[in-house]
């Protein structure tokens, strides 16, 4: 109907959204960091696409941002902060999975239903994408919301971050410097939750926000 | 003239899926194996078993019913008459009318019901651990590939499998995410219908990790040459389901020619084997899931698949 | 022949009376079911006459009894031809059941005088054709039930479950009062009148929702459920049968009549009441069945959960209406009132199948029985047909009015509302959901009941049930058969109440090829339960026929295998509770708020462990619990009334006099 670019683009836009519920889905810290990584390659290929169908070679270096950083160096340190902390590896959540799945279902219609209603005179691939990307914002805020375990929620954070890059490409004619400082923003925002996890293992023995270490047992 | 030939045709069908069903199963254990650094057991194996099992005698439970001794019939009546009404090397078949796409699901899900009481019939524990466990694993799976047909369906415009199959072979279907969603959910049903890891090991006889060996626990000979190859004719249906919806390329049109019907049957031998592949790779590649990991597996394909329907709900070209 | 509709239903009504002297004699039980089946099926034998003739004649009658400038008038449209159809099949199916049933009965003289009564009450609910005689046959049905229900009063569960029963029929009553008072017609209560009277979009809003209370609290509509599982299994299993699978049939009618006759054209937001309700009361109910371990309470659920079902279907096709689609309207009402008649047969044969085990073994509890294949296997063969029914599964009845309803949700994404295309795919997800929990609760219902070893010797000691209850279940279970499999006879039984009620019905099925059905067009969809049927039986046959003849066709008996480990104790099968534990770990925390409390004993002592499962009824304690808190409150209160003296009475005569004269002079 509108042709193999869009098409391909809207893929793109809802395998990130596709991604983004993979991230609830998980209860293993390394398979949360793996599933971000996959995130953030999406990404990056949503927005190389973008660079190709709007012929804007300043989103390649986006992508490549995003590839290089969000994809690699993020994950791999995240990694390593976990093995040097010693952070319990299992994410407790507040409710059980399968309600937060549905939740984040309805968070996708939601903001379909906005996005198609606010906009009704615009491009209609732009305002699907836009929906797609609003929801991974909110599926990112999802994720801190329902989660424990701080390294989760800063994960979160970080897939609220490429939510906003892909509404950013998605409309046309973003500049490079946005990019830039959203990207140096993540980092210094990395160090500090970094910074600040030292602290609260050092002063609580732990970085499980809110409970303690406490024995859980089987769920009832 | 053309009634005889489409009979002929019904009727290559239903054999072939029964022929090839035990090959396919030989197949994936065969890679597993050799993907785990063994030799595995010949190709042909399966059919060896299923032989040595119809010639023996059968040993019955004294306290089974006469219920327990008519079920492998009709689950292997059920499945095989499913099995036939899947498009495999052509999509013209004949009493593809008969039964859309939700009676197949539906058939499926009486063999289903028919095998859980028949864990229940000899009064054994472990007919109970796998007859609980397999209507708790239904009742979230068979939503799923409900809902995913109506994702399908209403891109399609209809439930018959037939039309389904040529809509999607034609130019008139884009890549749209509907689709992509739904194919991921359909693989994520295929696996726990079927009993793959990491729902159910196929191969295991623990008792903790039983599903589906657990409820045909005490079935002997010809009844477990049945039941077995029930179950390889299940797996078959759901890989050329998955190969008939998405992978629609070389399959036979409707009253086409001998010439195009071989390259249909050729086609859909190679998409199996692929599959198979794909399938051999996964389950080596993954441990099996807790039990009660299972639920959350099957509901976010569930939740995939309802994705999927609201999309084409609210946007037409999504 | 609506003379002749009459006269029988004055015929039942003059039975019941009799029955009190009938219930002295030896054979009196047997001589008034017989009676009550001649007559039932003499009402059955009109309707089917009315609704088959190709005129589709509309009868009127008026009577001078009632209220005497409004008198009673008596209607058969098809919609009440469809129903009478409904209610006397099953009133025969259940008089046929407790002509062997009846003899059990320890006290006939409670029961005999009710059970006509109650079937000439819902016959002429579904007769009125004026609100005034509509609400009086409302309540004396529900009297008689209540009577029914309370018959074995010495144990102390049916008391308060006649209590809860009398309390909520009561609210519907006053809510339907309520909707037809408000509908008024101009002070005309004849629906004729308020058929012309058009209502503005408010009045007919509250109308709806009123008769949605009114109605659904009758039909089991969830949360106003709460009686059903309490009263019906208390009442005999042959009025069981009737409660389940006719009165809530003809709480339907009360809704269907209302919301699509009287009510005229709907607005955009009564569908979206009715499937959301719908949706919730279909996996609410099969979920409360799922762990039940009476096996009527686990019936009296499930019928919540169809009714959820019928609500669905009506609930879309008020949806296709409301944004004209009218062909579409009358697939989902189609759907819809098939899955009345469906359920109204397999719920009567699950019923008398399990009054039928309580005859032979004294137990409802599934985890006191086990094994009656081989005690009771007619009545087995029986059930098990009903539970494959209400499973949805193919190539029996169940399945065919679900797909039908699934045809119909197929249809809505070209409704414009956007709240509907939310609200759709959602109700379709719990739809699918409870049938595939349906077929979970049957599995664990016939298997645990009927399959396995005796549990005690009651069970072991079981007998087969009587030949005219045999042959009522045996019949019921050959009607749910040809529905499944000739399913367009019934669908173009159909068509005339479909029309009247959406204008259009649905294309006619009688005279395609092979007698398929094909709901919308060809290219679409289709299904041939003929086809289906005759394949699996012949593929079944085919491969026994081959196997016993080319392979092997020896058998021998042995203890079971059990991995070795056999147990002769048949305290190791399951029971109910350990069968639905794995959904109950799925869905039980949310829902009921589930817990399992093991106490284990302490290492060295011999005492056994113990598993304690607690489940809480969160709708009855959210709403039930603290309305009966308020008003026990309230009422102790307003007690002190009783208690005053003569001055005081006096005193409040004199200002209530006071205050009077006082409005009258301002």
């Amino acid at each position: 109907m509108h042709g193999l670019e869009f098409d391909v683009a809207h893929t793109l836009a809802g395998s990130l959204v596709l991604a983004s519920l993979m991230l609830i889905y998980q209860d293993r810290l390394y398979a949360l960091l793996n599933v971000y990584a996959l995130h953030a390659f999406v990404l990056a290929l949503s927005v190389a696409w973008q660079a190709f169908i709007q012929h804007a070679p300043h989103l390649y270096v986006t992508a490549t941002i995003a590839l290089i950083f969000k994809a690699i160096i993020i994950p791999v340190a995240l990694h390593r902060i976990i093995v040097r902390l010693g952070i319990h590896r299992e994410i407790e959540n507040v409710v059980g999975v399968g309600l937060t799945m549905i939740a984040g279902i309805g968070l996708v219609a939601l903001s379909m239903v906005v996005m198609l209603r606010v906009t009704p005179g615009a491009d209609p691939l732009a305002r699907e994408d836009l929906a797609f990307a609003l929801s991974v914002v909110l599926l990112g805020l999802l994720i801190m919301v329902t989660r424990r375990n701080a390294v989760s929620q800063v994960v979160g954070f970080m897939s609220l971050e490429n939510g906003l890059v892909l509404a950013a490409t998605g409309a046309k004619g973003m500049p490079l410097v946005v990019e830039i400082s959203v990207a140096f923003s993540v980092l210094i925002a990395f160090i500090v939750i970094g910074i600040f996890l030292f602290r609260i293992r050092e002063r609580f023995d732990s970085v499980d926000v809110g409970v303690l270490d406490q024995f859980r047992g089987e769920r009832r | 003239m053309t009634l005889v030939r489409d009979l002929i045709s019904q009727g290559l069908q239903m054999l072939l899926v029964l022929l090839l069903a035990p090959l396919l199963t030989g197949f994936i254990r065969k890679l597993k194996a050799q993907l785990l650094r063994r030799q595995g057991p010949p190709l042909l194996q399966p059919y060896r078993d299923l032989v040595r099992l119809m010639r023996k005698e059968v040993v019955l439970a004294e306290q089974a019913s006469w219920l327990f001794r008519v079920i492998p019939y009709i689950i292997f009546a059920g499945t095989w008459v499913a099995a036939s009404l899947v498009p495999t090397f052509g999509s013209g078949l004949l009493f593809s009318w008969s039964a859309d796409l939700i009676a197949i699901i539906a058939l499926l899900g009486s063999a289903r019901f028919f095998l859980a009481l028949a864990g229940m019939d000899v009064g054994t524990a472990f007919g109970g651990i796998g007859s609980s466990r397999e209507v708790m694993i239904a009742s979230l799976a068979e939503p799923a590939i409900l809902i995913t047909v109506f994702a399908v369906a209403m891109i399609a415009g209809s439930t018959q499998l037939s039309t389904i199959a040529e809509f999607m072979g034609s130019s008139a279907v884009g890549l749209r995410v509907s689709l992509g969603l739904a194919l991921v959910a359909l693989i994520i049903v295929a696996i726990a219908e079927n009993g793959r890891i990491p729902v159910d090991n196929p191969a295991t006889h623990l008792e903790l990790t039983m599903v589906h060996e657990a409820m045909v626990l005490e079935y002997s000979g010809r009844h477990l040459a049945l039941i077995d190859l029930s179950s390889q004719l299940k797996l078959l249906l759901y890989v050329s389901l998955i190969a008939c919806m998405f992978m629609p390329w070389g399959a036979a049109e409707p009253r086409a020619g001998n010439l195009a019907l071989a390259v249909g049957a050729l086609t859909y031998i190679g998409k199996l084997m692929t599959c198979g592949i794909l399938l051999a790779v996964f389950e080596t590649s993954i441990a099996k899931m807790r039990v009660f990991r299972i639920p959350e597996f099957l509901g976010a394909a569930l939740m995939l698949a309802l994705l999927a329907t609201l999309l084409r709900f609210v946007s037409g070209s999504l | 022949m609506m003379h002749a509709a009459l006269w029988s239903v004055a015929v039942l009504l003059a039975l019941a009376p009799a029955g009190i002297a009938l219930s002295m004699l030896k054979h009196g039980s047997a001589i008034l079911y017989g009676a009550c089946l001649v007559v039932t099926s003499a009402l059955v034998a009109i309707a089917i006459l009315n609704l088959l003739d190709p005129a589709h004649p509309v009868l009127n009658a008026t009577l001078p009894i009632g209220l005497p400038w409004l008198g009673a008038h008596f209607r058969i449209d098809p919609l009440a031809a469809f129903f009478l159809v409904v209610v006397n099949l099953g009133g025969a199916a259940a008089s046929l059941f407790a002509l062997g049933y009846g003899r059990h009965e320890d006290s006939p003289g409670r029961v005999l005088p009710f059970y006509p009564a109650y079937l000439a009450g819902m016959n002429i609910v579904v007769l009125s054709d004026d609100a005034f005689s509509f609400l009086v046959a409302w309540e004396f049905m529900s009297l008689t039930s209540w009577a029914l229900v309370v018959s074995r009063h010495r144990e102390a569960e049916n008391v308060r479950a006649g209590y809860v029963y009398l309390l909520m029929a009561s609210f519907g009553t006053l809510a339907l009062l309520l909707a037809f008072g408000v509908l008024g017609g101009g002070g005309h209560y004849d629906f004729t009148a308020i058929r012309a009277a058009h209502p503005s979009a408010g009045v007919a809003g509250a109308v709806l929702l009123l008769a949605l209370v009114g109605a659904g609290s009758k039909a089991g509509v969830v949360p106003l459920h709460a009686w059903l599982p309490l009263a019906h299994p208390a009442a005999p299993s042959h009025v069981s049968g009737l409660m389940s699978g006719v009165m809530t049939k003809v709480a339907v009618y009360g809704f269907v009549r209302i919301v699509f006759d009287l009510l005229g054209q709907p607005e955009w937001w009564w569908s979206m009441v009715v499937l959301a309700v719908g949706g919730i009361t279909a996996v609410m109910g099969v979920l409360y069945a799922l762990m039940q371990h009476d096996l009527k309470r686990l019936l009296a659920y499930h019928t919540v959960e169809n009714i959820g079902i019928i609500y669905i279907g009506l609930g879309l096709a008020l949806a296709f209406n409301a944004h004209g689609m009218p062909s579409a309207a009358a697939l989902a009402l189609t759907a819809g009132l098939l899955h009345v008649f469906n359920h109204s047969v397999f719920k009567s044969l699950l019923f008398f199948g399990s009054g039928a085990v309580l005859n032979a073994t004294g137990e409802r509890d599934m985890e006191h029985l086990g094994g009656l294949i081989h005690r009771m296997p007619q009545t087995a063969f029986a059930f098990l047909v009903g539970c494959v029914a209400i499973s949805a599964l193919p190539p029996l009845n169940g399945f065919v009015s679900e797909w039908l309803t699934f045809q119909a949700i197929l249809l809505s994404p070209q409704l414009p509302s956007w709240g509907l295309k939310f609200l759709v795919p959602a109700v379709g997800a719990l739809l699918a959901l409870s049938a595939a929990l349906a077929a979970a609760c049957f599995v664990k219902a016939f298997g645990i009941s009927f399959l396995g070893r005796a549990r005690t010797e009651a069970a072991a000691n079981a007998s087969e049930a009587d030949s005219a209850s045999l042959s009522s279940m045996l019949f019921l279970a050959l009607l749910c058969l040809i529905a499944g499999i000739l399913p367009g006879i019934f669908i173009d039984s159909l068509a005339p109440v479909v029309s009247t009620l959406v204008g259009v019905s649905m294309p006619h099925q009688i005279g395609l090829d092979w007698l398929t059905v094909v709901p919308i067009a060809e290219s679409r969809s289709s299904y041939n339960g003929l086809l289906v049927f005759l394949f699996v039986t012949f593929t079944g046959t085919l491969a026994a026929y081959a196997i016993h003849r080319l392979a092997s066709d020896k058998l021998r008996r042995a203890p079971p295998w059990d991995c070795g480990y056999p147990d002769p104790d048949p305290a190791i099968q399951y029971t109910a509770s350990s069968f639905a534990q794995p959904i109950r770990r799925v869905y039980g925390t949310t829902v009921f708020a589930a817990r399992e409390i093991g106490e284990m004993p302490p290492p060295g002592s011999a005492a056994p462990a113990r598993l304690h499962v607690e489940l809480h009824d969160l709708i009855w304690e959210a709403l039930y619990a603290p309305i009966a808190k308020v008003i026990t409150f309230a009422t102790e209160r307003i007690n002190i009334l009783q208690f005053l003296t003569i001055r005081r009475y006096l005193t409040l005569v004199f200002v209530a006099l006071v205050l009077l004269l006082l409005v009258l002079a301002i």
